[in-house]
């Protein structure tokens, strides 16, 4: 008790009225609170103080002072895909974290609003509307769309809505992609999409203005980036004040209980269909930039991948949270590029490991010993591997960085594992289901060999296909956290029944 | 009869074969206290979901304020004046105290939520009397959902404040008729005489008309202008409380066939 920070006395009850926060919940409260100390706790509650508002404009900022940072064409493509993925996840999250409606067909909204400004703005149809006519068009397509689907599943909930929403997006993705041929017209263009050469998209322009979608030296064009962050910045206050609103609240009632918000007088039917539509409007937003900035729609871009994407984001960084919600974007989104390069991919493959160990053994013995183990265990391995073959450790690991020079010396890599690469990898799977049955020194024991084999597969198997792997590596850090914390980074803690 | 708020005319209701209300008539007028008793599976809810519309009954009507509200939506009627309590709890759980009595504000407020995006000074205004409002109907239950309460979500508050929070959600939608499903159901002694008194409080005080669903005869005795009593869906006995608590099917119907010869011994 000596180190925790003193805090000021509390008021003494008396003639003020009943003493604050003195019953069971705020004292369990507190004692959550308090068992953060340290440093940690500190900056906790120093980071909880800032505004909503602050952390906006913090990363507006650093959003605008990107280029400053980086002239990198990649790196600020990523931003703006980012900031793409954050609207999607913002839209969602009103369909999804406030209504509580399992919506499976939101990826179509996306679609439909770049369809349509593929469609309006370019030689597709020789229909060149200024950009100002037509995003406002297609924001309110897309919430009249996004009523007429939500019509007939108003009175659905949970399975049923989700098996009925999926239809629709199987629709979508089916018209989409044979829409080269209804009676004769070439609507969406098929399997090729609409743009390039035949039928070029309009870049956005704003009183006759033009943002051509690549500057003169054939990079990415900044302007998107900073057109991408002004939607964001408007679309998030927007869906805050709403969400502050008596419509925010009903959603929020609707999620909670259904009937109960019926009875208190909130129609529950319009209020499913408004948000539906809001999630819609959102998301057709952020496909008119989309299809400006590319230059081109193309069905495989709408697709289940992209659903599930979405949706992780919004489950990790906590449905319902706003913030948390961007942040999972932000987050899933970057992950994903880093995986690409298998230099950086590593380091976050080991640094999860690290991490992993740490949350579960703490710093203890058990920890020293697993970790002394393994090393050892990978010299000893490495040893006995280059003693048998020559062509054991005659492969060199994928990517740079110091790390890959340190591995090299540690984890054998054959010039070619040929049928023992799959045969590891199951056998690792298998290894880390007989870890869950085992406890004690038992699965302490297990642990170091498991450990070593991991690194074995990441290093032979995994690094040498970076597409699979890092939707891999990205699907176990979503389930280890999830497990690790069910409501999400931000989310609130949701409680059921009491 | 000018100043009956809640006619039912021969309302039944059946699903399927079942029949769980049969042929009932039932008034509360203005201003009155109305408690309905009546063994397990009476159909006593299912009443009051034929009142507020959950079920629709497959016969005869029911008639607030001098007109049927038969077939209309929930929320419809909610908004005509009739609100009600849940036997089993269903608050808003994972929203604050505060929210939730302002989430029932719903009905009588009018801004959208363009009005909310734009922050207009009109829905400015609602938004203040709604929260005041809130305010309000939560320090009806004196200091017990009062001050820090407010901004706790409602899953932190013990099972009498959530029964009391569900009545403060119910007055938010500014009825005239309250419908109160055993609102002393799980409550120790304590918090039932409490409870009996607020009920008397919401009628003199807040000048609502209530209709009350209780198992608790101390209860019943201490509130009730009216007391009306159900078995198998259909009216068994009617009218002051010492007249229907000593009516023989009322007795037999909750303690079976004999009983009253048996107590006669």
């Amino acid at each position: 008790m000596t180190d925790e920070p003193t805090r000021p006395e509390e008021p003494v009850g008396g003639e003020t009225g009943p003493k604050v926060g003195r019953d069971e919940w705020v004292a369990r409260h507190e004692g959550n609170a308090q068992r953060r100390g340290g440093l940690l706790g500190v900056v906790e509650a120093r980071l909880a103080l800032v505004p909503w508002w602050g952390w906006l404009a913090l990363l507006a900022a650093v959003v605008v002072l990107l280029p400053v940072g980086s002239d990198s064409g990649y790196v600020r493509r990523v931003a703006f895909d980012t900031l793409l993925y954050m609207l999607l996840a913002l839209g969602l999250n009103v369909v999804v974290g406030w209504g509580g409606l399992f919506d499976l067909g939101y990826v179509a909204f996306y679609g439909i609003g770049a369809y349509a400004y593929a469609m309006l703005s370019s030689n597709h149809f020789d229909i060149h509307l200024p950009s100002l006519v037509t995003i406002p068009l297609i924001v309110v397509l897309g919430a009249v769309i996004g009523l007429l689907v939500g019509l007939p599943s108003r009175r659905l909930s949970g399975d049923y809505l989700a098996i009925v929403t999926l239809f629709f997006f199987q629709l979508f993705i089916t018209v989409s992609t044979n829409g080269d041929d209804i009676g004769g017209h070439n609507v969406t263009g098929g399997s090729n999409g609409i743009g390039g050469v035949d039928a070029s998209i309009d870049p956005l322009s704003f009183f006759g203005w033009e943002l051509p979608q690549l500057t003169s030296g054939g990079v990415f064009n900044l302007a998107y980036l900073y057109v991408a962050l002004v939607v964001f910045v408007v679309v998030f206050v927007a869906l805050r004040l709403v969400n502050q609103s008596r419509t925010g609240r009903a959603w929020r009632s609707l999620r909670e209980d259904p009937l109960a918000a019926e009875m208190m007088g909130m129609p529950v039917n319009w209020l499913k269909l408004m948000a539906f539509s809001f999630g819609a409007a959102v998301a057709a937003l952020t496909g008119t930039i989309f299809a400006s900035l590319n230059a081109g729609v193309f069905p495989q871009t709408f697709q289940f991948p992209l659903l599930i994407t979405i949706y992780a984001m919004v489950i990790l960084g906590g449905a319902g949270n706003m913030a948390g919600v961007v942040l999972g974007a932000i987050i899933v989104n970057v992950l994903l590029e880093v995986l690409r390069e298998p230099g950086d991919a590593r380091y976050i493959f080991y640094i999860v490991v690290a991490a992993g160990l740490l949350a579960v053994l703490k710093l203890s013995r058990r920890l020293a010993i697993v970790v002394a183990g393994t090393l050892v265990l990978g010299f000893l391995v490495r040893f006995l591997a280059e003693q048998l073959s020559d062509r054991a450790t005659a492969g060199s690991p994928n990517g740079e960085g110091w790390l890959a020079d340190a591995i090299e010396r540690w984890v054998f890599i054959p010039s070619s594992l040929g049928a023992w690469g799959p045969v590891s990898y199951i056998t690792l799977v298998c290894i880390l289901l007989a870890l869950t049955l085992v406890d004690g020194w038992r699965r302490l024991a297990l642990l170091v060999p498991t450990l070593y084999l991991a690194a074995f597969v990441w290093e032979n198997v995994m690094l040498s296909k970076p597409e699979p792997t890092r939707y891999i590596l990205l699907g176990a850090i979503l389930v280890t956290l999830m497990v690790a914390r069910p409501e999400g980074l931000l989310g609130e803690k949701r409680v059921e029944i009491v | 009869m000018p100043d009956r708020l809640l006619d039912l005319r021969g309302v039944a209701m059946a699903f399927g074969g079942l029949t769980v209300v049969d042929g009932l008539d039932l008034h509360v007028d203005e201003g009155e206290i109305v408690s309905v008793i009546g063994p397990n599976g009476a159909g006593k809810t299912t009443l009051f979901n034929l009142i507020t519309g959950v079920y629709r009954p497959t016969a005869g009507d029911i008639v607030f304020a001098g007109e049927s509200i038969v077939g209309l939506e929930p929320h419809r009627i909610t908004q005509r004046g009739i609100a009600r309590t849940f036997q089993t709890l269903r608050l808003f759980l994972n929203m604050t105290v505060r929210e939730n009595v302002m989430a029932a504000a719903y009905g009588h407020t009018k801004a959208g939520p363009l009005r909310a995006m734009l922050r207009t000074p009109g829905m400015r205004r609602e938004e203040a009397a709604i929260r005041e409002l809130a305010e309000k109907r939560l320090a009806f239950f004196g200091s017990r959902l009062m001050g820090y309460r407010w901004d706790q979500p409602a899953y932190s508050l013990s099972y009498a404040n959530r029964r009391r929070l569900e009545i403060a959600r119910a007055t938010a939608t500014n009825p005239r008729l309250l419908l109160l499903d055993e609102p002393a159901a799980g409550m120790n002694p304590n918090e039932t005489l409490e409870i009996a008194e607020l009920i008397g409080q919401l009628r003199t005080e807040g000048g609502y008309t209530i209709l009350v669903i209780e198992h608790d005869m101390h209860v019943v005795e201490g509130i009730s202008d009216r007391v009306v009593a159900l078995d198998h869906g259909v009216k068994i006995a009617e009218g002051t409380f010492e007249a229907v608590a000593t009516d023989p099917r009322v007795v037999e119907a909750y303690l079976g066939t004999g009983a009253m010869a048996r107590k006669a011994i």
